[in-house]
């Protein structure tokens, strides 16, 4: 599945938008600059939040016209009423999660199901340039050497699946993605994912 | 808050404006003040800029703070060298952009910029009010702009916006008339004021109500409480500037001179100015206005008083969408207690932004010119505009 050249959202972000229902009610956890909210709002009229920490991200938002909080997400995602949203989502920012297992919970009762995505550290290249490097793998998708990485849990699409069977979630939906080298464009992974994706997406709920 | 300081005029400005007046609550039509006092009639100064639309769904509600007064932007004068409080902030092109939208500023009832206040005449004696004039609240402050909102035919307010005490009136105004208010952009203010911001009043109106001339606030027609009023004036500026901003603004440098007096003159820069600002006050502040509008803004609790207690109760009662905004540096009202603000609009499932603009110069930088602050209420109020049209 290409995407159409003419969005102007990345390719992950149009995955997420294409299971998103109109009309919903939507919270991004660290929702950047807002290109995702805004593109949900207007392709999709949903209703959309977002939360970010970086006061210039956040001020970019406003500016635009969007709905959006500055702080911490894992302390911000605790005020909200039960299943406020229809959607939570956690885009990238998984992999940054200090309890993550916490935070998905949290998601989960603010709303109804959450998105979440992550690079997928079980690619070939990087578990080639660990076997014949010796070093931490370093690529587009995790640009950073260990001891300045924001990334402080490593995932692999397999690890996510046991993750979400021991914690007791229900997978709705998943994607395992590739993209090019501007995460402009991509293609869906159906043959060996956790070898062959650089992203996964997976919409999940509690049971 | 302290308006006036240092501005100078803009090259863009909303030119020449004119403060009119409304009179209201006429007996036997008194208004019932939260206290449960009775007065009237009431004048409320205010002033307009930009003009109303054919679907009077422009209108923004400037809500000014303890020492402002109605005039936000303009000049009186072509001669007038000193424009209004918030002149970097309203007029053509500007954050709140007066092409755009109708902007309406009163000043609050109990000051003394031409609303009705201790300094005006009590009509029951033909003679100032003093003392005699009933304890106001917040909420009174609002009924009164309420019907200024009214007599001006606006039945919704696009926006209300303000801060410190201005933005306690704010947060009154949506919970009080949640019908009238689509938005709403609470700045650098509480829900309810700290003990410490209390401490800081009460040493204020100590040193008032310790000036001889103060007189139990029976003093016009003769000396002014004029010490007792610099001295809380300087308080207060304290309060207004950060350490930082005074390390920046002051530091320890001397004024006029190379070494110390070894007497009590004014040493240091920051004591001139604090001098300077004291005696600046009282040519155009009345020290009863001080007294009771402190006392206003220390009886502020939005939860108590619209919630039993609860914020989250109280701030159920809005409708507005709301854009919440504190500064790094203000220490008078702290960003925690913004977030309170909004963490009691999320549960109760509100529209609610927030930005915590980092600023060095305490509770004052909503005031003082700056591109983000510009741009964050520009972009919402443009929001807020499309939605209220749709």
């Amino acid at each position: 599945m290409m995407n159409s050249p003419h969005s102007s959202i990345r390719y992950d972000l149009q995955i997420i938008a294409s299971w998103i229902e109109p009309g919903s009610r939507v919270l991004d956890l660290g929702c950047g600059e807002g290109d995702l909210l805004q593109h949900l709002i207007t392709q999709k009229r949903a209703v959309g939040t977002g939360i970010e920490h970086n006061e210039e991200r956040v001020a970019r938002c406003i500016e635009k016209g969007l709905s959006v909080l500055q702080g911490d997400i894992n302390r911000e995602i605790l005020d909200y009423p039960q299943n406020a949203f229809d959607y939570v989502i956690l885009s990238q920012t998984l992999q940054q999660v200090y309890a993550p297992a916490a935070l998905i919970r949290h998601m989960l009762y603010a709303g109804r199901r959450g998105i979440v995505s992550f690079p997928n550290f079980s690619h070939w290249r990087l578990r080639l340039q660990l076997l014949l490097t010796g070093c931490a793998p370093v690529s587009r998708q995790l640009p950073y050497q260990w001891h300045d990485t924001p990334n402080i849990r490593v995932i692999t699409l397999k690890d996510f699946r046991k993750f979400t069977e021991a914690v007791d979630l229900r997978v709705l939906k998943e994607a395992a993605i590739n993209t090019n080298s501007q995460d402009r464009y991509g293609r869906i992974t159906r043959l060996l994912p956790n070898l062959r994706a650089t992203y996964g997406i997976y919409m999940i709920a509690t049971q | 808050m302290s308006e006036y300081v240092e501005h100078t005029q803009d090259s863009v400005s909303v030119g020449l404006v004119e403060k009119k007046y409304f009179t209201f609550a006429e007996p036997p039509h008194a208004m019932v003040l939260e206290s449960g006092t009775r007065i009237g009639p009431l004048t409320v100064a205010y002033e307009t800029y930009g003009a109303l639309a054919p679907d009077r769904r422009n209108a923004v509600l400037v809500l000014h703070a303890l020492s402002g007064d109605s005039h936000v932007a303009g000049v009186y004068t072509p001669q007038d060298e000193k424009p209004g409080w918030w002149d970097c902030m309203v007029g053509p092109g500007k954050g709140i952009d007066t092409d755009r939208y109708f902007v309406v500023c009163s000043n609050i009832i109990g000051s003394c910029m031409g609303s009705t206040g201790p300094a005006g005449t009590n009509p029951a004696t033909g003679k100032a009010y003093g003392l005699e004039f009933p304890v106001v609240t917040i909420g009174d402050m609002v009924a009164a702009q309420k019907a200024l909102v009214d007599h001006l035919g606006i039945e919704q307010l696009l926006c209300v916006v303000g801060g410190s005490i201005g933005g306690m009136q704010v947060l009154e105004w949506c919970v009080r008339y949640p019908q009238t208010v689509f938005s709403a952009i609470p700045l650098a203010t509480t829900m309810r004021h700290s003990a410490l911001a209390i401490a800081f009043n009460e040493v204020a109106r100590q040193s008032i109500m310790a000036d001889p001339h103060w007189n139990h606030g029976d003093y016009y027609g003769g000396p002014k409480p004029a010490l007792g009023l610099a001295v809380a004036r300087m308080i207060g500026h304290i309060t207004y500037l950060s350490d930082e901003s005074m390390r920046l603004k002051f530091g320890r440098r001397l004024q006029d001179k190379s070494d110390f007096s070894f007497n009590f003159d004014a040493d240091f820069q920051v004591e001139s100015y604090l001098r300077y600002q004291g005696r600046k006050f009282v040519d155009r502040f009345d020290a009863n206005s001080f007294l009771y509008i402190t006392k206003a803004a220390d009886y502020f609790d939005l939860g108590q008083q619209h919630g039993n207690g609860s914020d989250v109760q109280a701030c159920s009662k809005a409708r507005a969408k709301f854009l919440v905004i504190s500064f790094t540096s203000d220490w008078l009202y702290p960003t925690y207690q913004a977030r309170s603000i909004v963490t009691a609009l999320k549960k109760c499932g509100r529209d609610v932004s927030f930005c915590e603009i980092e600023a060095q110069w305490g509770h004052d930088a909503f005031l003082i010119p700056g591109a983000r602050l510009k741009s964050l209420i520009h972009g919402f109020l443009q929001r807020v505009h499309d939605e209220f049209a749709a």
